[in-house]
Protein backbone atom coordinates (compact mmCIF):
# COMPACT_ATOMS: atom_id res chain seq x y z
CA UNK A 1 0.00 0.00 0.00
CA UNK A 2 2.80 2.36 0.89
CA UNK A 3 4.58 1.61 -2.36
CA UNK A 4 1.40 2.30 -4.32
CA UNK A 5 0.82 5.76 -2.86
CA UNK A 6 4.50 6.57 -3.30
CA UNK A 7 4.23 5.55 -6.93
CA UNK A 8 1.27 7.88 -7.35
CA UNK A 9 3.18 10.70 -5.67
CA UNK A 10 6.20 10.25 -7.92
CA UNK A 11 3.90 10.07 -10.95
CA UNK A 12 2.18 13.31 -10.01
CA UNK A 13 5.50 15.03 -9.40
CA UNK A 14 6.79 13.86 -12.78
CA UNK A 15 3.63 15.08 -14.53
CA UNK A 16 3.83 18.46 -12.79
CA UNK A 17 7.49 18.82 -13.67
CA UNK A 18 6.80 17.94 -17.29
CA UNK A 19 3.91 20.36 -17.66
CA UNK A 20 5.77 23.19 -15.98
CA UNK A 21 8.76 22.51 -18.19
CA UNK A 22 6.38 22.63 -21.17
CA UNK A 23 4.96 25.97 -20.07
CA UNK A 24 8.40 27.39 -19.56
CA UNK A 25 9.24 26.33 -23.06
CA UNK A 26 6.09 27.85 -24.48
CA UNK A 27 6.32 31.09 -22.58
CA UNK A 28 9.26 33.26 -23.49
CA UNK A 29 9.92 36.19 -21.20
CA UNK A 30 12.24 37.98 -23.59
CA UNK A 31 9.54 38.05 -26.24
CA UNK A 32 7.54 40.46 -24.17
CA UNK A 33 9.93 43.09 -22.88
CA UNK A 34 8.82 46.10 -20.85
CA UNK A 35 9.60 48.59 -23.60
CA UNK A 36 7.65 50.57 -26.14
CA UNK A 37 7.67 49.71 -29.79
CA UNK A 38 6.18 51.92 -32.51
CA UNK A 39 2.47 52.59 -31.94
CA UNK A 40 2.35 50.40 -28.82
CA UNK A 41 -0.06 51.56 -26.11
CA UNK A 42 1.22 53.02 -22.86
CA UNK A 43 -0.50 53.49 -19.54
CA UNK A 44 2.10 56.07 -18.52
CA UNK A 45 0.64 58.94 -20.53
CA UNK A 46 -2.95 60.11 -20.08
CA UNK A 47 -3.80 59.72 -23.78
CA UNK A 48 -2.66 56.08 -23.77
CA UNK A 49 -0.09 56.56 -26.54
CA UNK A 50 3.56 55.71 -26.15
CA UNK A 51 4.41 57.95 -29.08
CA UNK A 52 4.46 61.58 -28.09
CA UNK A 53 3.25 64.38 -30.31
CA UNK A 54 6.00 66.93 -30.96
CA UNK A 55 5.91 70.12 -28.94
CA UNK A 56 3.98 72.88 -30.67
CA UNK A 57 5.91 74.80 -33.32
CA UNK A 58 8.52 72.07 -33.57
CA UNK A 59 10.44 72.07 -36.84
CA UNK A 60 11.61 68.63 -37.91
CA UNK A 61 15.28 68.17 -38.72
CA UNK A 62 15.80 68.57 -42.41
CA UNK A 63 12.40 70.19 -42.84
CA UNK A 64 13.72 73.71 -43.65
CA UNK A 65 15.11 72.17 -46.84
CA UNK A 66 11.49 71.59 -47.85
CA UNK A 67 10.95 75.35 -47.79
CA UNK A 68 12.75 75.52 -51.11
CA UNK A 69 10.00 73.32 -52.49
CA UNK A 70 7.22 75.60 -51.31
CA UNK A 71 5.34 77.55 -53.93
CA UNK A 72 2.58 80.10 -53.32
CA UNK A 73 -0.85 79.39 -54.73
CA UNK A 74 -0.55 81.78 -57.66
CA UNK A 75 3.01 80.93 -58.67
CA UNK A 76 3.67 78.88 -61.76
CA UNK A 77 7.25 78.07 -60.72
CA UNK A 78 8.40 74.46 -60.67
CA UNK A 79 11.22 74.04 -58.14
CA UNK A 80 12.57 70.70 -59.39
CA UNK A 81 14.13 69.63 -62.66
CA UNK A 82 11.52 67.69 -64.63
CA UNK A 83 12.94 64.48 -65.99
CA UNK A 84 11.87 60.91 -66.67
CA UNK A 85 12.71 59.85 -63.13
CA UNK A 86 10.47 62.51 -61.58
CA UNK A 87 7.63 61.68 -63.94
CA UNK A 88 7.85 57.97 -63.13
CA UNK A 89 7.86 58.73 -59.43
CA UNK A 90 4.88 61.01 -60.02
CA UNK A 91 3.01 58.31 -61.91
CA UNK A 92 3.56 55.83 -59.07
CA UNK A 93 2.52 58.30 -56.36
CA UNK A 94 -0.45 59.50 -58.42
CA UNK A 95 -1.70 55.92 -58.73
CA UNK A 96 -1.37 55.38 -54.98
CA UNK A 97 -2.83 58.57 -53.60
CA UNK A 98 -4.85 60.30 -56.32
CA UNK A 99 -6.27 57.65 -58.65
CA UNK A 100 -8.80 56.28 -56.13
CA UNK A 101 -10.87 59.45 -56.72
CA UNK A 102 -9.34 61.27 -59.69
CA UNK A 103 -9.12 58.11 -61.80
CA UNK A 104 -6.12 56.68 -63.58
CA UNK A 105 -6.49 59.16 -66.43
CA UNK A 106 -7.46 62.20 -64.40
CA UNK A 107 -11.11 62.28 -65.46
CA UNK A 108 -12.39 62.16 -61.90
CA UNK A 109 -13.92 58.70 -62.30
CA UNK A 110 -11.88 56.72 -59.78
CA UNK A 111 -13.42 53.81 -57.86
CA UNK A 112 -14.04 55.89 -54.74
CA UNK A 113 -15.74 58.62 -56.76
CA UNK A 114 -17.89 55.87 -58.28
CA UNK A 115 -18.86 54.73 -54.80
CA UNK A 116 -20.41 58.06 -53.96
CA UNK A 117 -17.53 60.29 -52.96
CA UNK A 118 -17.95 63.80 -54.30
CA UNK A 119 -16.78 63.48 -57.88
CA UNK A 120 -13.64 65.56 -58.44
CA UNK A 121 -13.41 67.73 -61.55
CA UNK A 122 -11.53 66.36 -64.53
CA UNK A 123 -8.03 67.68 -65.11
CA UNK A 124 -8.83 67.93 -68.81
CA UNK A 125 -10.58 71.26 -68.68
CA UNK A 126 -9.29 74.72 -69.45
CA UNK A 127 -9.60 76.03 -65.90
CA UNK A 128 -7.19 73.39 -64.59
CA UNK A 129 -4.95 73.41 -67.67
CA UNK A 130 -4.35 77.08 -67.01
CA UNK A 131 -4.14 76.83 -63.21
CA UNK A 132 -0.60 77.57 -61.98
CA UNK A 133 1.54 74.80 -60.48
CA UNK A 134 1.30 76.44 -57.06
CA UNK A 135 -2.47 75.96 -57.16
CA UNK A 136 -2.02 72.19 -57.38
CA UNK A 137 0.67 72.26 -54.71
CA UNK A 138 -1.61 74.16 -52.37
CA UNK A 139 -4.51 71.79 -52.96
CA UNK A 140 -2.44 68.67 -52.34
CA UNK A 141 -0.99 70.21 -49.17
CA UNK A 142 -4.08 71.79 -47.66
CA UNK A 143 -6.94 70.04 -49.40
CA UNK A 144 -9.74 71.45 -51.49
CA UNK A 145 -13.50 71.01 -51.15
CA UNK A 146 -14.26 67.47 -50.02
CA UNK A 147 -10.60 66.49 -50.37
CA UNK A 148 -8.61 66.60 -47.16
CA UNK A 149 -5.01 67.78 -47.22
CA UNK A 150 -2.39 65.15 -48.06
CA UNK A 151 0.58 66.81 -46.40
CA UNK A 152 0.89 63.95 -43.90
CA UNK A 153 0.84 61.27 -46.59
CA UNK A 154 2.82 62.88 -49.41
CA UNK A 155 6.15 64.64 -48.76
CA UNK A 156 6.83 67.88 -50.74
CA UNK A 157 9.10 66.26 -53.34
CA UNK A 158 6.45 63.69 -54.19
CA UNK A 159 3.81 66.42 -54.42
CA UNK A 160 5.84 68.03 -57.19
CA UNK A 161 6.34 64.67 -58.86
CA UNK A 162 2.57 64.22 -58.86
CA UNK A 163 2.05 67.71 -60.29
CA UNK A 164 4.49 66.91 -63.09
CA UNK A 165 2.55 63.73 -63.85
CA UNK A 166 -0.80 65.55 -63.79
CA UNK A 167 0.65 68.03 -66.29
CA UNK A 168 1.71 65.06 -68.44
CA UNK A 169 -1.82 63.65 -68.22
CA UNK A 170 -3.23 66.99 -69.30
CA UNK A 171 -0.81 67.21 -72.18
CA UNK A 172 -1.70 63.69 -73.29
CA UNK A 173 -5.13 64.91 -74.42
CA UNK A 174 -4.23 68.39 -75.52
CA UNK A 175 -1.01 68.08 -77.48
CA UNK A 176 -0.38 69.45 -80.94
CA UNK A 177 0.81 66.95 -83.51
CA UNK A 178 3.55 69.44 -84.35
CA UNK A 179 4.96 68.93 -80.82
CA UNK A 180 5.66 65.24 -81.45
CA UNK A 181 9.13 64.06 -82.41
CA UNK A 182 9.52 63.53 -86.14
CA UNK A 183 9.61 59.74 -85.92
CA UNK A 184 6.32 59.59 -84.02
CA UNK A 185 4.72 62.16 -86.32
CA UNK A 186 5.57 60.06 -89.36
CA UNK A 187 4.17 56.97 -87.66
CA UNK A 188 0.96 58.85 -87.00
CA UNK A 189 0.79 59.96 -90.62
CA UNK A 190 1.38 56.43 -91.89
CA UNK A 191 -1.42 55.13 -89.70
CA UNK A 192 -3.65 57.61 -91.50
CA UNK A 193 -4.94 59.35 -88.39
CA UNK A 194 -4.02 62.87 -89.30
CA UNK A 195 -1.79 64.88 -91.57
CA UNK A 196 1.56 65.87 -90.02
CA UNK A 197 1.37 69.34 -88.53
CA UNK A 198 -2.41 69.54 -88.28
CA UNK A 199 -4.22 70.45 -85.08
CA UNK A 200 -6.09 67.88 -83.02
CA UNK A 201 -9.83 68.30 -82.64
CA UNK A 202 -10.50 70.46 -79.55
CA UNK A 203 -12.45 68.71 -76.82
CA UNK A 204 -16.01 69.92 -76.79
CA UNK A 205 -17.13 68.90 -73.33
CA UNK A 206 -14.94 69.41 -70.27
CA UNK A 207 -16.69 66.69 -68.29
CA UNK A 208 -16.43 64.12 -71.04
CA UNK A 209 -15.89 60.73 -69.52
CA UNK A 210 -13.22 58.38 -70.61
CA UNK A 211 -14.43 54.98 -71.63
CA UNK A 212 -11.10 53.53 -70.64
CA UNK A 213 -11.67 53.34 -66.91
CA UNK A 214 -9.32 51.44 -64.69
CA UNK A 215 -7.25 48.66 -66.05
CA UNK B 1 0.87 -13.90 3.03
CA UNK B 2 -1.09 -14.23 -0.21
CA UNK B 3 0.21 -12.66 -3.37
CA UNK B 4 -1.44 -9.35 -4.18
CA UNK B 5 -0.58 -9.36 -7.89
CA UNK B 6 -1.03 -12.19 -10.34
CA UNK B 7 2.05 -13.44 -12.24
CA UNK B 8 0.75 -11.88 -15.45
CA UNK B 9 1.22 -8.39 -14.01
CA UNK B 10 4.95 -8.94 -14.32
CA UNK B 11 4.51 -8.33 -18.02
CA UNK B 12 2.66 -5.08 -17.42
CA UNK B 13 5.42 -3.92 -15.10
CA UNK B 14 8.17 -4.71 -17.61
CA UNK B 15 6.18 -3.25 -20.47
CA UNK B 16 5.49 -0.01 -18.64
CA UNK B 17 9.20 0.44 -17.84
CA UNK B 18 10.01 -0.11 -21.49
CA UNK B 19 7.22 2.08 -22.84
CA UNK B 20 8.06 4.89 -20.42
CA UNK B 21 10.87 5.95 -22.75
CA UNK B 22 8.41 6.24 -25.62
CA UNK B 23 5.80 8.01 -23.55
CA UNK B 24 8.39 10.61 -22.51
CA UNK B 25 9.51 10.90 -26.09
CA UNK B 26 5.95 11.54 -27.25
CA UNK B 27 5.44 14.05 -24.47
CA UNK B 28 8.46 16.05 -25.61
CA UNK B 29 7.28 15.85 -29.22
CA UNK B 30 3.81 16.97 -28.20
CA UNK B 31 5.22 20.04 -26.46
CA UNK B 32 7.37 20.89 -29.49
CA UNK B 33 4.42 20.46 -31.85
CA UNK B 34 2.16 22.50 -29.59
CA UNK B 35 4.62 25.39 -29.74
CA UNK B 36 4.36 25.34 -33.54
CA UNK B 37 0.61 24.91 -33.67
CA UNK B 38 -1.72 27.73 -34.75
CA UNK B 39 -2.92 27.78 -31.14
CA UNK B 40 0.46 29.18 -30.11
CA UNK B 41 1.53 31.02 -33.29
CA UNK B 42 -1.99 32.45 -33.78
CA UNK B 43 -1.77 31.57 -37.45
CA UNK B 44 -5.08 31.76 -39.37
CA UNK B 45 -6.95 33.22 -36.40
CA UNK B 46 -8.85 36.45 -37.05
CA UNK B 47 -8.88 39.04 -34.28
CA UNK B 48 -11.83 41.12 -33.18
CA UNK B 49 -11.10 44.75 -34.02
CA UNK B 50 -12.71 47.89 -32.62
CA UNK B 51 -13.97 48.61 -36.15
CA UNK B 52 -14.72 45.80 -38.57
CA UNK B 53 -12.26 47.10 -41.12
CA UNK B 54 -12.25 44.94 -44.24
CA UNK B 55 -9.09 44.76 -46.30
CA UNK B 56 -11.09 42.73 -48.80
CA UNK B 57 -13.32 45.72 -49.43
CA UNK B 58 -10.65 48.42 -49.49
CA UNK B 59 -7.93 46.51 -51.33
CA UNK B 60 -9.83 43.86 -53.26
CA UNK B 61 -12.99 45.74 -54.27
CA UNK B 62 -11.77 49.35 -54.31
CA UNK B 63 -8.22 48.67 -55.51
CA UNK B 64 -6.57 51.05 -53.06
CA UNK B 65 -2.80 50.62 -52.91
CA UNK B 66 -1.25 49.38 -49.63
CA UNK B 67 0.79 52.57 -49.40
CA UNK B 68 -2.25 54.85 -49.37
CA UNK B 69 -2.64 53.97 -45.68
CA UNK B 70 0.63 52.24 -44.74
CA UNK B 71 2.65 55.25 -45.88
CA UNK B 72 5.92 54.49 -44.14
CA UNK B 73 6.38 50.93 -45.40
CA UNK B 74 9.03 51.95 -47.96
CA UNK B 75 11.08 54.22 -45.72
CA UNK B 76 10.78 52.81 -42.22
CA UNK B 77 10.94 49.66 -40.13
CA UNK B 78 7.20 49.78 -39.51
CA UNK B 79 4.54 49.94 -42.20
CA UNK B 80 2.50 52.23 -39.99
CA UNK B 81 -1.13 52.19 -38.94
CA UNK B 82 -2.84 55.18 -40.56
CA UNK B 83 -4.10 58.03 -38.40
CA UNK B 84 -7.88 58.38 -38.22
CA UNK B 85 -7.63 61.30 -40.63
CA UNK B 86 -6.72 58.86 -43.42
CA UNK B 87 -10.04 57.08 -42.82
CA UNK B 88 -11.84 60.41 -42.91
CA UNK B 89 -10.33 61.27 -46.32
CA UNK B 90 -13.18 59.18 -47.73
CA UNK B 91 -15.45 58.49 -44.78
CA UNK B 92 -16.23 62.13 -44.13
CA UNK B 93 -18.55 61.60 -47.09
CA UNK B 94 -18.93 57.84 -47.60
CA UNK B 95 -20.89 55.87 -44.95
CA UNK B 96 -20.93 59.07 -42.92
CA UNK B 97 -23.95 57.94 -40.92
CA UNK B 98 -23.18 54.21 -40.71
CA UNK B 99 -23.29 53.04 -37.11
CA UNK B 100 -20.29 50.77 -37.35
CA UNK B 101 -18.06 53.73 -38.19
CA UNK B 102 -19.03 55.52 -34.96
CA UNK B 103 -15.67 54.68 -33.32
CA UNK B 104 -13.86 56.27 -36.29
CA UNK B 105 -15.79 59.53 -36.10
CA UNK B 106 -15.51 59.52 -32.31
CA UNK B 107 -11.75 59.11 -32.62
CA UNK B 108 -11.49 61.96 -35.13
CA UNK B 109 -13.70 64.26 -33.08
CA UNK B 110 -11.97 63.70 -29.75
CA UNK B 111 -8.41 63.12 -31.04
CA UNK B 112 -8.12 59.73 -29.35
CA UNK B 113 -6.56 56.65 -30.88
CA UNK B 114 -8.56 53.76 -32.24
CA UNK B 115 -7.04 50.80 -30.42
CA UNK B 116 -6.50 48.37 -33.27
CA UNK B 117 -5.49 44.87 -32.27
CA UNK B 118 -2.07 43.92 -33.56
CA UNK B 119 -2.25 40.82 -35.74
CA UNK B 120 1.36 40.28 -36.81
CA UNK B 121 3.27 40.44 -33.59
CA UNK B 122 6.94 39.50 -33.54
CA UNK B 123 8.86 38.81 -30.37
CA UNK B 124 10.51 41.89 -28.86
CA UNK B 125 13.98 40.50 -29.56
CA UNK B 126 13.34 40.52 -33.32
CA UNK B 127 14.15 43.72 -35.20
CA UNK B 128 12.18 43.34 -38.38
CA UNK B 129 12.39 46.13 -40.95
CA UNK B 130 9.70 46.51 -43.62
CA UNK B 131 11.61 48.96 -45.80
CA UNK B 132 14.56 46.69 -46.57
CA UNK B 133 12.28 43.82 -47.58
CA UNK B 134 10.05 45.98 -49.78
CA UNK B 135 12.98 47.80 -51.40
CA UNK B 136 14.75 44.54 -52.25
CA UNK B 137 11.64 43.18 -53.94
CA UNK B 138 9.88 40.98 -51.39
CA UNK B 139 6.18 41.60 -51.91
CA UNK B 140 3.49 42.21 -49.29
CA UNK B 141 1.58 39.01 -50.01
CA UNK B 142 4.70 36.86 -49.63
CA UNK B 143 4.44 37.28 -45.86
CA UNK B 144 0.95 38.65 -45.31
CA UNK B 145 -0.92 36.33 -47.67
CA UNK B 146 -3.87 37.32 -49.85
CA UNK B 147 -4.80 40.45 -47.91
CA UNK B 148 -7.20 41.49 -50.67
CA UNK B 149 -9.37 38.50 -49.81
CA UNK B 150 -9.44 38.95 -46.04
CA UNK B 151 -12.55 40.60 -44.60
CA UNK B 152 -10.77 40.55 -41.23
CA UNK B 153 -7.02 40.20 -41.30
CA UNK B 154 -5.42 37.08 -39.97
CA UNK B 155 -1.82 36.01 -39.83
CA UNK B 156 -1.22 33.92 -42.93
CA UNK B 157 2.28 32.79 -41.96
CA UNK B 158 3.53 31.10 -38.83
CA UNK B 159 6.03 33.93 -38.10
CA UNK B 160 8.24 31.26 -36.55
CA UNK B 161 11.98 31.78 -36.81
CA UNK B 162 12.17 28.73 -39.02
CA UNK B 163 9.84 30.46 -41.46
CA UNK B 164 12.01 33.61 -41.52
CA UNK B 165 15.20 31.63 -41.96
CA UNK B 166 13.76 29.51 -44.78
CA UNK B 167 13.64 32.64 -46.92
CA UNK B 168 16.85 34.17 -45.57
CA UNK B 169 18.72 31.05 -46.68
CA UNK B 170 17.37 31.37 -50.21
CA UNK B 171 15.47 34.59 -50.98
CA UNK B 172 15.55 34.21 -54.78
CA UNK B 173 12.15 32.47 -55.20
CA UNK B 174 10.41 35.35 -53.41
CA UNK B 175 11.99 38.26 -55.28
CA UNK B 176 9.70 40.16 -57.64
CA UNK B 177 10.27 42.83 -60.21
CA UNK B 178 10.00 46.18 -58.42
CA UNK B 179 6.68 47.16 -59.98
CA UNK B 180 5.03 44.01 -58.63
CA UNK B 181 6.00 44.35 -54.97
CA UNK B 182 2.61 45.76 -53.97
CA UNK B 183 0.63 43.64 -56.41
CA UNK B 184 -1.89 41.29 -54.84
CA UNK B 185 -1.98 38.79 -57.70
CA UNK B 186 1.73 38.08 -58.17
CA UNK B 187 2.68 34.47 -58.72
CA UNK B 188 6.16 33.25 -59.60
CA UNK B 189 6.40 32.59 -63.31
CA UNK B 190 8.22 29.75 -65.06
CA UNK B 191 11.36 31.90 -65.27
CA UNK B 192 11.37 32.79 -61.57
CA UNK B 193 14.53 30.80 -60.88
CA UNK B 194 16.45 32.76 -63.50
CA UNK B 195 14.84 36.10 -62.53
CA UNK B 196 15.50 35.49 -58.85
CA UNK B 197 19.19 34.99 -59.47
CA UNK B 198 19.28 38.14 -61.61
CA UNK B 199 17.54 40.21 -58.91
CA UNK B 200 19.91 38.81 -56.27
CA UNK B 201 22.86 40.24 -58.21
CA UNK B 202 21.20 43.47 -59.35
CA UNK B 203 19.97 44.41 -55.90
CA UNK B 204 23.18 43.29 -54.20
CA UNK B 205 21.38 40.95 -51.82
CA UNK B 206 23.74 39.57 -49.20
CA UNK B 207 24.91 35.99 -49.01
CA UNK B 208 22.96 33.35 -47.09
CA UNK B 209 25.71 33.39 -44.44
CA UNK B 210 25.19 37.10 -43.83
CA UNK B 211 21.40 36.91 -44.01
CA UNK B 212 21.29 34.10 -41.47
CA UNK B 213 23.80 35.68 -39.11
CA UNK B 214 22.23 36.15 -35.63
CA UNK B 215 22.71 39.90 -35.56
CA UNK B 216 20.85 40.39 -38.84
CA UNK B 217 17.60 40.06 -36.90
CA UNK B 218 18.61 40.00 -33.22
CA UNK B 219 20.44 43.03 -31.88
Amino acid sequence: MISRSRFLLVGCAAAALLSSAGCRYLHQDMADQPKNRPLSPSDFFPDGRSERPPVENTVARGAPADDDLFAPKDSNAFPLPVNQELLERGEERYKIFCSPCHGLQGDGNGTIAMRGMKRPPTYHQDRLRQAPNGYFYDNITNGFGAMYGYSAQIPPRDRWAIIAYVRALQLSRNAKVADLPTALRQKLGQAGFTKPGSEPKPETSTTKESTGGRN
Amino acid sequence: MAQIFHRSTNFIARFSVFSFIFIMGFAVLAVLQAARSPYMTRQNITREQPVQFSHKHHVGDDGIDCRYCHTSVEISAVAGIPPTKTCMNCHSVLFSNAGYLDPVRESYRTDTSIEWVKVHRLADFVYFNHSIHVNKGVGCTTCHGPIDQMPLVFQASTLLMQWCVDCHRNPAPNLRSMDKVFAMDWKPGADQEELGEKFMKERKIRTAAELTSCSTCHR
